[in-house]
């Protein structure tokens, strides 16, 4: 058996065995556990497509929540009945084909996906003129824009209202197939040669494009291969909440992705999957020190927050002690694994 | 291409706010020559090295290639034209292999497209392995095969300056650019260089143009020599004539002294 058909092998056995887990859990665990799970799968999307542009190209993008924002919404406006929308929007009415169309959850998630990548498409000309920290604040920009946006265009988002009553469409069996599928895209993408000219262009810009590549073509084909993966979890996220509104798509939300990827270790699918796994699963084992608590005589009330400031404290200690993150740039791979078990 | 012009810059001026950095430069190359350009620092070399492979656009002038105007294209349509260059101050991609940085320099040949490759579609991975195939070949002609998978920042210097030129060769360039390709090396890599060049020269059917402070090197290697100070071109001839210039000999050392200074 060669190395490529053992691997191939490996692979298939670790999805399907994924799919046993979840199915464990679905028939025996809590709800609770199944959000959890579902959080996860979530983040891990968002995650792997957001260490696309920040980890492989190296560029500084702020702006994943816009594309996730636009995702929430299309999708949202996709799936609820007309009937349903004309409840909600009661300050001003949807405006026309929204508010008499209605699609299925998957073609909504499409569409969600589409809709973020036309939007990175057009936002891809002044974010890619400029580098560095200027691309950081450009982005950052874009995705107060489109927070803003949510806020004022009353007729067809409802503004601070939001959107309310969307079915929970979003179950482990999607969000965790579209997760696989996601990592497996984006692997193959960055272990491809385009993968290795986004690379190059994180490594030395002038060099890379010295050696033929044309920088503004691959960073904008990483950024809205990124923008569809984000609007589709987008979608994912807004059937698993079933309630959005503006004030859940700030740049907190860019902030922890930020986070994910940076202690997964930039740059690294491997570390972006870890990072998001330990946030989501972290994120409700930390619910424990913002409840009461009595230390011996010390009685300590809820406060509410203490997860963020434990949060701070452990991304110090990574950047403090594991500078490139739990991964850095290492991908986990089978020939690895047997190489460490052979004790090599 | 029988008659037509092989390479030409045409009175190249690059001007940065009031200051000239290259007047005036002409220059004609014909097909497998090794040319060179030499000049005091900061004398404008680099610079008409950046106007020729689209780095910098020329303030005025023109660059010929192949009967094309090509002034003023972004550097990649240029490498995809057939020129190539190296740098200065080596810039590899250090956190890549040095098998993968060759295989950088395939990539504007390819053929499939990205979607092919995200699905890992036949048409792509015959590609892909082609291009392995290709870099591996390439290495072991310029003698780095057995470190193909280091990371390329951990090769020593002369190593990682050989790969520059494997790197600029994987794009298959007629016309390769050499900034100073010797720089920081002891007189025997000096002297493995010079013959390197020789040889892809000759293997990969190249014109080759280079700039370097290495005299030695230069008069052994080159067979024309273009001399630059302070933006203007001062000399241009065989290297004996442009060691016995006076105005390069000038530029070098400084007017001889008067004998009651």
């Amino acid at each position: 058996m060669t190395k490529e058909r053992r691997n191939l092998l490996l692979n298939i056995a670790s999805i399907i065995s994924v799919y046993i887990i979840l199915w464990f859990f679905q028939k025996y665990g809590t709800e609770y556990q199944i959000r959890i799970l579902n959080n996860m799968a979530v983040f891990i999307t968002l995650a792997v497509s957001y260490n696309l542009v920040n980890g492989i190209c190296g560029q500084l993008h702020l702006g994943p929540n816009a594309f996730i924002t636009i995702g929430a919404y299309t999708a949202a406006l996709l799936t609820m009945s007309p009937a349903e929308k004309q409840m909600s929007f009661i300050i001003k009415p949807l405006i026309w084909p929204f508010s008499v169309i209605q699609a299925p959850f998957p073609v909504s998630l499409i569409a969600a996906g589409i809709a973020a990548t036309i939007f990175a498409f057009l936002i891809s000309f002044p974010v890619f003129r400029v580098r560095g920290d200027y691309l950081a604040i450009v982005t950052l920009g874009f995705g107060e824009v489109i927070r803003v946006l949510c806020n004022a265009l009353q007729s067809v988002t409802n503004g601070p209202l939001g959107l309310k009553g969307l079915k929970p469409y979003t179950t482990i069996w999607w969000s965790w197939s579209i997760a696989i599928f996601t990592v497996i895209v984006i692997q193959k993408l960055i272990n491809s040669s385009w993968g290795r000219a986004m690379k190059a262009i994180r490594e030395n810009e002038i060099a890379a494009q010295a050696m033929g590549i044309n920088p503004f073509k691959h960073l904008m084909m990483a950024f809205l291969i990124s923008a569809f993966f984000s609007g589709v979890a987008g979608g994912l996220l807004a059937h698993l909440i079933t309630t959005i509104s503006p004030t859940l798509f700030t740049f907190f939300l860019t902030f922890n992705l930020l986070i994910i990827i940076v202690v997964g270790g930039l740059g690294s699918t491997t570390g972006a999957v870890i990072g998001a796994m330990l946030f989501a699963w972290g994120g409700e084992a930390l619910r424990v020190v913002e409840s009461p608590m009595d230390i011996g005589p010390v009685h300590i009330p809820g406060i509410p927050g203490m997860r963020m400031v434990l949060f701070s404290v452990i991304l110090m200690l990574v950047i403090i002690f594991a500078r490139r993150g739990i991964t850095g740039r290492n991908e986990f791979s089978w020939d690895w694994l047997f190489s460490k078990l052979s004790g090599k | 291409m029988a008659n037509g012009i092989f390479f030409e810059a045409k009175n190249l001026t690059m001007r940065f706010g009031g200051l000239v950095a290259v007047n005036n430069f002409s220059l004609k190359l014909n097909g497998g020559e090794l040319m060179g350009l030499i000049g005091p620092n900061g004398a404008g070399k680099t610079t008409v090295f950046n106007m020729i492979t689209g780095t910098l656009v020329p303030t005025s002038g023109k660059v010929i290639w192949l009967d094309e105007d090509i002034t003023g294209l972004p550097p990649h349509e240029i490498t995809a034209r057939g020129i190539a260059r190296t740098f200065q101050n080596v810039r590899l991609f250090v956190d890549m292999t040095v098998q993968e940085n060759v295989m950088v320099s395939f990539h504007h040949k390819i053929k499939a497209s990205f979607w092919q490759a995200m699905f890992g579609l036949r048409k792509y991975t015959k590609e892909e392995e082609r291009i392995r195939e290709e870099s591996m070949t390439l290495l072991r002609q310029v003698g780095l095969a057995h470190l193909a998978g280091e990371k390329a920042g951990a090769l020593a210097y002369g190593q990682q300056r050989r790969l520059e030129i494997a790197r600029a060769l994987a794009t298959s360039p007629k016309l390769l650019l050499l900034d100073e390709p010797a720089a920081g090396m002891n007189p025997q890599e000096t002297m493995e260089l010079a013959d390197f060049v020789r040889e892809i020269r000759d293997t990969f059917d190249l014109t080759i143009f280079l700039i370097e402070h290495d005299m030695k090197f230069v008069m052994g290697l080159c067979e024309r020599i273009k001399v630059l100070d302070y933006g203007n071109t001062i000399a241009e001839g065989t290297p004996d004539e442009v060691q016995n210039n006076p105005e390069v000999i000038k530029a070098y050392l400084g007017e001889p002294k008067n004998a009651a200074g």
